[in-house]
């Protein structure tokens, strides 16, 4: 009568079952509910406000040792830029020294006696910059960002345009691509929409098999004509819609408030997306029947969690990583996912950009699967 | 249609089974016929629950070959697991769940066509009409059973495996309980169900007793008790504990248990017992009748000599 052969439908039918009973189980669970949408927009919002390595509001003291034209157009422009808040004027060493001994500023800028006369003579004076590398992200960036506004504030004075060009003792100020502003949300917001996938889609899985083995559970459902794969696409399909939901809930605060923009097609992000969400949730049910109970699940999940987020290019530049961890990293699916996500939102990838890490996060998906089906328990023994 | 369930239901022989260095299943030959309900009974840790499980594919045996309803059950569990309804001794459906959510899981499991008309007729049968959306968590003891039967049942298997469906449950719900598995079985369906009470094991058609994972004795009631050749004597009268005490020690008495006002005392020498017994047939303190064994002296004493073998 119809066309699907029997064995098909059945096998359709008991994936049809398990689909059901973990959705109404999840729906059920209030907790675990409210924790699924409330857990990534807190992680978003903390990561995307408080860790910011882009300096802002800096608390600064400047040392003016010559009140020249100079000087004053420096102070100035510093004080119009959102990077440093300029507490102080000071005029005297000693003066600085405690302020920044005492924590009360993390910089001091230092325009020594005689910069002006110095410059327009071409001799590239020295401005001397004191800052409290106890951050030293924020010092980095705080130096990168001085450079910029002084040469911008010296040019504006025509000072620069005497023959030889200004070279502050600074090291030169890298060309930021894509990123112009050098905003750091713009590369972190990506970035944790892996990072924060990656964990709850672990954590999902890693709990479902173990979960009904330590409920009792197992041993109805291992003697009925259930098969290991039927049950473990019953129990990851629901969480695929679980996870886009966070995906898309993620995008959007980032889109709307912290203006990330998603410059390529919103559609293959989605797909995209889907595919990675689809490939941790399979390594979390991996865990999940190489564990014994639903403690050592998690920390199975732990262990994986960690240097995806050391290797994958998240916390720490990819290219910059010794060879060998850059073999790592590149098994691990949220390096291949940040790539996606970086370059559809920020570059504008399309899909003949992104197949390599799509084949990725499918290969990896697939060897998850595997081993997990082959892996299950049929038996008590 | 349905394929008929041959006549032997179950044939299993020299199953062996250990966890770790302990054999907890030694050598079991067993055989239940079509239509039958049949009682497994035996102390706890004897290995009832650990058989069920190599019946119906939940555990490999480590030796041992045999039959469940025409299948092998070393190859051919998945083909098993269609036909059998295996009802755990720790509830085991899903708490969080309401009856009809259970139901429904279970019968699209088995591929049923229409799993709600199917679960509706479920929940008719079990008389829990109106309960249907309370959670399985929420249920008694008693409506637990039920459900976990009902469930069992849903997919119209050939064999159910109980696993002291009983255990916790009020004489009412008991014999309900019962009376439904003799409908059942009046249906052509074979029942194999483990159980610790002496009125359920008599209201078997056959019983297997087992103790530390071997058989001691199968067969239907009547023929296990007249097999064990176990002579009994009641006694009645004041102190009994202190004869008790006396009596234990004597050869020829294998088995003294207390019953209410009175003492069962037996043996299967016949001659050593009454030889054993004689001083005090004759102390008026005391009322001896020759007495029929129960099954449950019967057991009494097959489990106090298999722990004398037990190593
Ligand atoms: N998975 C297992 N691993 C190790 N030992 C086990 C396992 N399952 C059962 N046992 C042991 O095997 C023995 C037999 O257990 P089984 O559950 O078969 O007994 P039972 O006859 O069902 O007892 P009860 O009447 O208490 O239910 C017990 O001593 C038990 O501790
Ligand atoms: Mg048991």
């Amino acid at each position: 009568m119809s066309l699907i052969p029997a064995r098909a439908r059945s096998s359709f039918s008991r994936f049809f079952a398990m689909l059901m009973k973990e959705f109404i189980q999840l729906r059920r669970d209030r907790v675990t509910l409210a924790t699924m949408i409330s857990v990534p927009l807190m992680q978003l919002f903390l990561f995307g406000y408080a860790i910011n390595t882009t300096p802002r509001d800096l608390p600064t003291a400047v040392l003016l040792q010559e009140n020249t034209d100079v000087g004053r157009s420096i102070l100035a422009a510093l004080r119009n830029t959102a990077f440093f808040d300029i507490r102080q004027v000071a005029t005297s060493e000693a003066e600085v020294d405690s302020l920044l001994r005492a924590g009360s500023v993390l910089f001091v800028i230092e325009i020594p006696a005689g910069f002006e006369r110095a410059l327009r003579r071409g001799e590239t004076p020295a401005m001397l910059v004191a800052a409290d590398a106890t951050d030293p992200v924020a010092a980095a960036s705080a130096l990168g960002a001085l450079e910029g506004v002084v040469q911008s504030a010296l040019s504006r004075d025509r000072v620069t345009t005497v023959a030889a060009p200004v070279q502050p003792a600074f090291e030169i100020r890298q060309h930021r691509r894509f990123n112009p502003a050098g905003a750091s949300q713009l590369n972190i917001v990506p970035g944790l929409l892996g990072t924060i996938l990656t964990m709850t889609m672990l954590i999902f899985t890693a709990l479902s098999v173990t979960r009904e083995v330590e409920r009792g559970t197992m041993e109805s459902l291992l003697a009925m004509p259930i098969r290991p794969l039927e049950i473990m696409l019953g129990k990851i399909a629901p969480y695929v819609a679980v996870g886009f939901l966070q995906a898309a809930l993620i995008v959007t605060a980032g889109v709307f408030a912290f203006g990330v923009p998603v410059v390529g097609n919103l559609a293959l992000l989605a797909a995209l997306s889907t595919l990675f969400i689809a490939a941790n949730l399979s390594i979390g049910y991996t865990f999940s029947t190489l564990a014994q109970n639903q403690l050592q699940a998690v920390q199975m999940a732990m262990m994986f969690f960690l240097p995806n987020i050391l290797l994958s290019g998240f916390m720490f530049p990819f290219a910059g990583m010794p060879v060998w961890a850059q073999w790592i990293g590149e098994c691990l699916p949220l390096t291949h996912f940040i790539r996606i996500a970086r370059g559809v939102m920020l570059k504008g990838a399309d899909m003949m950009d992104l197949q390599r890490d799509a084949m990725w996060l499918a290969g990896l998906m697939l060897i998850a699967m595997t081993i997990a089906v082959r892996r299950f328990r049929q038996t008590l023994d | 249609m349905r394929e008929r369930a041959p006549d032997i239901v179950i044939d299993v022989a020299g199953l062996t089974k250990s966890f770790g260095a302990r054999m907890v299943v030694k050598n079991l030959t067993l055989q239940v016929r079509r239509g039958q309900i049949y009682g497994f009974l035996g102390p706890n840790g004897s290995g009832k629950t650990t058989t069920i499980r190599m019946l119906c594919g939940l555990l490999t045996p480590d030796s041992g070959t045999g039959t469940c309803l025409g299948y092998d059950i070393r190859t051919q569990s998945q083909l098993i697991k269609r036909r059998v309804g295996y009802m755990t001794q720790r509830f085991s459906l899903y708490q969080d769940l309401s009856i009809r959510e259970n139901l429904e899981f279970v019968a699209r499991v088995f591929g049923i066509a229409d799993p709600r008309k199917a679960a509706s007729e479920a929940i008719a049968r079990l008389g829990l009409s109106g309960r249907e959306d309370q959670l399985a968590g929420e249920l008694s003891g008693g409506w637990k059973q039920r459900l976990a039967l009902g469930a069992c049942i849903l997919p119209q298997p050939d064999l159910l495996l109980l696993d002291e469906p009983t255990a916790g449950v009020d004489p009412k719900a008991r014999r309900d309980f019962w009376n439904e598995i003799h409908a059942l079985a009046g249906e052509g369906l074979t029942v194999l169900v483990s159980t610790h009470y002496m009125d359920e094991a008599e209201r078997c058609h056959e019983i297997a007793y087992i103790a530390y994972g071997e058989l001691l004795a199968h067969g239907p009631v009547e023929a296990v008790v007249r097999s064990a050749g176990l002579q009994t004597w009641r006694v009645e009268g004041e102190d009994l504990h202190v004869l008790a005490q006396a009596l234990m020690k004597l050869p020829g008495v294998e088995m003294v248990a207390p019953f209410g006002a009175s003492l069962h005392v037996g043996g299967r020498d016949h001659a050593a017992l009454e030889a054993a017994i004689a001083p005090w047939r004759a102390d008026p303190r005391y009322v001896w009748r020759a007495d029929e064994p129960s099954l449950e002296d019967v057991f009494i004493d097959l489990m106090g000599r298999a722990k004398d073998n037990f190593p």
